[in-house]
């Protein structure tokens, strides 16, 4: 782990939808922490409980979503207890989040520099007289050419990228300690996926910000973060730095998701397939792990509750049988 | 209307049922769906028995009891002919009930099909099937209504085909928007590949999607048709007095208003008023229930 | 190889929007001069063959044209010049509607991006995969039942399942009710238009897999339309790069992926992400493509954007020349040549 103190940690974070047949454990006991600086990527498939982690830590659950236990602490804030005043002020200013689509986040009838300079007056660091200059600024710091021009145009004018660069700019206005970014580039090109990442690694690294980055997209986030977390069916599998996890993946599913991954195989049959499908969220008899019932190393102790590792250690994995570790250079291990 | 529903999403008996659990289910929501409907099945008993279960015939006139206020006797009172208003009103929810329902029907056909046809085809079509829905939404709709019936001639018939042509625009514009959205989707261009002329995916993709939103559409024009119809009878244009109506008992009784007989004309315009509530209500009902994606 | 689709200078051209109004046009149409009007150059003069029983895969940004081109060559919209030849047979000079019922329609298929939204979601799997077979093959009852079924098999589609709707079927379900669909009238061309694009990756393998397994036991040819190029490389045996409505290099995939010429195909490669392998210092494109209206004919497409940019990029469009088995458009391709 990094010696750096956590910009943000997240314990035992659980949430639950409510829904018309039954309640949705859509999390259960998430865990992670991320360093000041640190880019930490949340992997998994749709359905794993990624975005929903994501919007429960920025206060943003939908209003059938509740937050049934936990903390995520940022700075001496619990934001799970916070009330809604103290987490409008913490929004924006010490976190901020970039969505999916960028173009419907952003106002379709006002022009892209007036949205930043809104952002810029709301969090106080601008006088309103000052506002377009800053903005225009944003724009350039964000890497649009030609930003005098481009400050006065509309997102439906822009290419999604365009777009993309605008929300980096209004999550980045008020210089947050936290960024999240919830499949920044998925709809995006191939080569401008790559430059806007580009982009926010440089921004982080810049501006000393702490990143959660949220993909499906395992190479992505092996390419971009420090630090891997996987997510199966609300819960965290297994979390590691990034090499390590590559290298020596010890959760079944883990080692799954790496197979499956185009990039890493030769040829087509040489990639695996994941047996099975996520287990129904709204049963009242999941199983304590729930990768279990597709797990081919399932054995008699997955049925006893999940062992959890020392929330500090650095390589922690949610499993009672995980696979060997490689002998040569594994750091030491924290399963249980 | 549940018949009609169910022809909408034109699925097997397993559809059928899958429809009815999740309409029970968003009446159990909003029980306020639930009330329209119970009231809906109201009019629909009252139009289709009425005639034979009120106390007293409709037409017949009692010149001794004319104009007595509400009692046990005449629940609604009587009017000037000494007729039982109460039989009145429910006799003529079928005349009422009847403008609406054929010239929803008629407009429904006519400016579905042309809509849906503007919708997909585009080009001419589109501007053709346009400009006549604007140039009828040019018009005050009422006056527009008043001079089809002054100009026709003076019968049910012709209600309700200016019924029909005042709500053309809506019907058409709603089945255009949605046709033309549907117009490169993916499906439409499968079955493009699996050798559809135009004229069946129009018949065969699209129109089963309209369908439930002009059916949607429908219900919530017919208030607005029973209202235009009375409208028509109140200021002496279409059916003609002592055919029970609800437009034209408003009339005859508004003259009572200041000499004290409220109920006149208070109880045929609540009738109006519940049945236009109504079928605003089912209206938005039926749309939580068509919506396919809220289905599960 | 036989070749069984051959694409010869194709061009679609659309109206571009803001042009001059209905009343401008009719003008310059009474006033005897050309009705020289702005045109979007979606597709400009590509020419390429497909072999029987080869997987070519077909990659570019969105925008630059991959998805009307394969709607040109599946004959969903017309072509504005050049000629489109299956086999003996040449499809272009028919309308679209008119080719919708000819009896080689069943001959190129098309498996859709979004397999959600590609089925209607009024009608069950079942409808889906049969209309084809009732339309192009005729068949009816009992035949027709039977067919389906045989094709839900091959697919991994449950028979259980034929008579739900689109909604009530998994991500992976319904992409294998919509290549069920595509193969059910045996196709000899399947073009499949990212169809694992809005899958997760556990799902994308089972059906990439699916779809080589089909292909070798019909003996169908592939066009794969894809922005992932990882997954381009393991399906495809030969690759075709778009930019902006021109095909800018072609060639082996193993060989264009491990040494691409042209400097957008260096640049697409470049930007793949690889799990082993920080991001670190590589060629990135900036800028936004020039635009697609009324391009100049002598200026090349990717000038602007490419890193090499010279004088004579502005003076001549690079043709696509010939390096033995690949096809690259650009005046610097040698360079990048191995040294023979």
């Amino acid at each position: 782990m990094t010696s750096a103190p956590a910009a943000l940690s997240v314990e035992n974070l659980c949430v639950e939808f409510r829904t018309r047949s039954g309640i949705v454990r859509a999390l259960d006991k998430v865990s992670f922490s991320v360093a000041k600086g640190e880019t930490v990527a949340l992997v998994g498939e749709s359905g794993s409980g990624k975005s929903v982690t994501a919007y429960a830590v920025m206060g943003i659950l939908d209003p059938a979503g509740r937050v049934t236990g936990g903390r995520a602490m940022l700075g001496g804030l619990d934001l799970l207890s916070a009330n809604q005043s103290q987490l409008a002020k913490v929004r924006g200013r010490k976190m901020a989040m970039i969505f999916q689509s960028p173009r419907t986040a952003l106002n379709p009838i006002r022009q892209v520099g007036r949205q930043i300079a809104d952002v810029l007056i709301r969090h106080g660091d601008v006088t309103r007289k000052a506002a377009p200059a800053a903005a225009i600024e944003m724009l350039r710091a964000v890497g649009i050419t030609d930003p005098v021009r481009r400050a006065k145009t509309y997102p439906f004018e822009m290419s999604g990228g365009m777009c993309q660069r605008v929300m980096i700019a209004i999550a980045l206005a008020a210089k947050p300690s936290l960024l999240i970014a919830d499949e920044p580039t998925t709809g995006l090109d191939v080569t401008t996926q790559a430059v806007i990442m580009d982009l926010i690694s440089d921004l982080a690294e810049k501006l000393g910000m702490a990143t959660i980055f949220i993909t499906h997209d395992l190479a992505l986030a092996g390419q971009r973060a420090a630090r891997i977390v996987v997510m199966h069916a609300g819960h965290v599998v297994e979390a590691a730095p990034t090499r390590e996890l590559c290298a020596n993946a010890r959760h079944p599913y883990t080692a799954e998701l790496i197979a499956a991954t185009p990039d890493s195989a030769t040829s087509l049959d040489a990639l695996a397939s994941i047996p099975g499908s996520l287990p129904d969220l709204r049963r009242t008899d999941l199983p304590p792990c729930r990768y279990s019932e597709r797990c081919p190393r399932k054995t008699e102790r997955c049925a006893q509750p999940l062992p959890v590792g020392p929330p500090d250690a650095a390589h922690t994995i949610a499993c009672w049988n995980p696979l060997p570790a490689r002998a040569i250079g594994a750091p030491k291990v924290n399963a249980a | 209307m549940t018949d009609i529903v169910a022809n909408a999403n034109t699925r097997p008996a397993g559809g059928a049922a899958a429809l009815f659990r999740h309409a029970r289910y968003v009446i159990g929501e909003n029980p306020i769906t639930g009330l329209s409907f119970g009231l809906f099945l109201l009019i629909v008993i009252a139009a289709m028995v009425g005639p034979w279960i009120v106390p007293y015939s409709p037409l017949a006139s009692d010149t001794s009891a004319a104009l007595k206020p509400p009692s046990i006797a005449h629940l609604f009172g009587t009017d000037q002919l000494g007729r039982d208003i109460f039989s009145r009103v429910v006799a003529a929810t079928r005349l009422d009930f009847a403008i609406a329902i054929l010239s929803v029907a008629l407009v429904f056909l006519i400016g579905g099909l042309a809509g849906v046809a503007a919708g997909f085809f585009g080009g001419w079509t589109d501007r053709i099937v346009s400009r006549i829905a604007d140039t009828i939404m040019a018009f005050p709709l009422f006056v527009l209504a008043m001079g089809i019936v002054a100009a026709l001639g003076n019968t049910v018939q012709n209600i309700i085909l200016a019924t029909a042509i005042i709500n053309f625009p809506l019907y058409a514009r709603v089945a255009r928007a949605e046709a033309n959205i549907r117009r490169e989707a993916g499906f439409v261009e499968a079955a493009r590949l699996s050798g559809n002329s135009e004229w069946r995916i129009l018949a065969f993709q699209i129109l089963p999607n309209v369908f439930p939103i002009l059916v949607v559409q429908m219900s919530l024009t017919m208030g607005y048709a029973i209202l235009n119809a009375a409208g028509l009878s109140f200021i002496g244009l279409g059916v003609r007095p002592p055919t029970p109506e609800w437009g034209i008992m408003v009339a005859e009784g508004a003259a009572n208003i200041i000499s004290g007989e409220w109920w006149i004309a208070f109880f045929p315009g609540a009738a109006l008023m519940i049945a236009v509530f109504c079928f605003n209500l089912l209206g938005d009902g039926l749309r939580d229930i068509v919506d396919p994606r809220r289905r599960t | 190889m036989t070749p069984l689709l051959d694409v010869a200078e194709v061009s679609k051209l659309f109206p571009a929007a803001g042009g001059p109004g209905l009343w401008a046009r009719t003008k310059r149409r009474f006033s005897g001069g050309p009705a020289n009007l702005p045109k979007v150059y979606a597709v400009d003069d590509v020419s390429f063959v497909i072999g029987k029983g080869e997987t070519v895969g077909l990659v570019g940004e969105s925008g630059c044209g991959k998805s009307t081109l394969v709607r040109a060559l599946t004959r969903l919209i017309d072509v504005s010049d050049g000629t489109i030849k299956l086999g003996d047979r040449e499809l272009a000079r028919k309308t679209s509607r008119v080719f919708a019922r000819d009896r080689d329609r069943a001959r190129i298929q098309m498996v859709f991006q979004d397999a959600g939204e590609s089925v209607n979601p009024r009608f069950t799997a079942f409808h889906a995969i049969a209309d084809p077979l009732r339309r192009l093959r005729k068949l009816r009852g009992k035949a027709l039942q039977e067919r389906v079924a045989v094709v839900s098999r091959q697919c991994g589609l449950p028979v259980e399942l034929l008579s739900r709707f689109p909604h009530q079927l998994s991500g992976g379900q319904r992409a294998r009710v919509g290549i069920a669909r595509a193969i059910a009238v045996e196709p000899d061309l399947l073009v499949l238009d990212e169809p694992t694009a809005a899958l997760d990756v556990s799902v994308q393998v089972v059906i990439l897999q699916l779809l080589q397994r089909l292909k070798h036991e019909f003996g169908m040819s592939y066009l794969f339309v894809s922005h992932d190029l990882s997954v381009v490389r393991l399906l495809c045996d030969r690759v075709l790069v778009m930019y902006l409505g021109k095909i800018v290099e072609s060639g082996p995939a193993a060989e264009v992926f491990a040494r691409p010429l042209h400097p957008y195909t260096q640049a697409l490669v470049a930007a793949v992400p690889r799990l082993n392998e920080g991001a670190g210092e590589r060629l990135r494109l900036s800028g936004e493509p020039m635009s697609p209206i009324d391009p100049d004919p002598h200026v090349c497409r990717f000038y602007g954007r490419c890193p090499r940019g010279m004088e004579s990029c502005k003076t001549a469009m690079p043709a696509l020349r010939q390096f033995g088995e690949r096809h690259v458009a650009c005046h610097f391709a040698e360079e990048f040549l191995p040294r023979s």
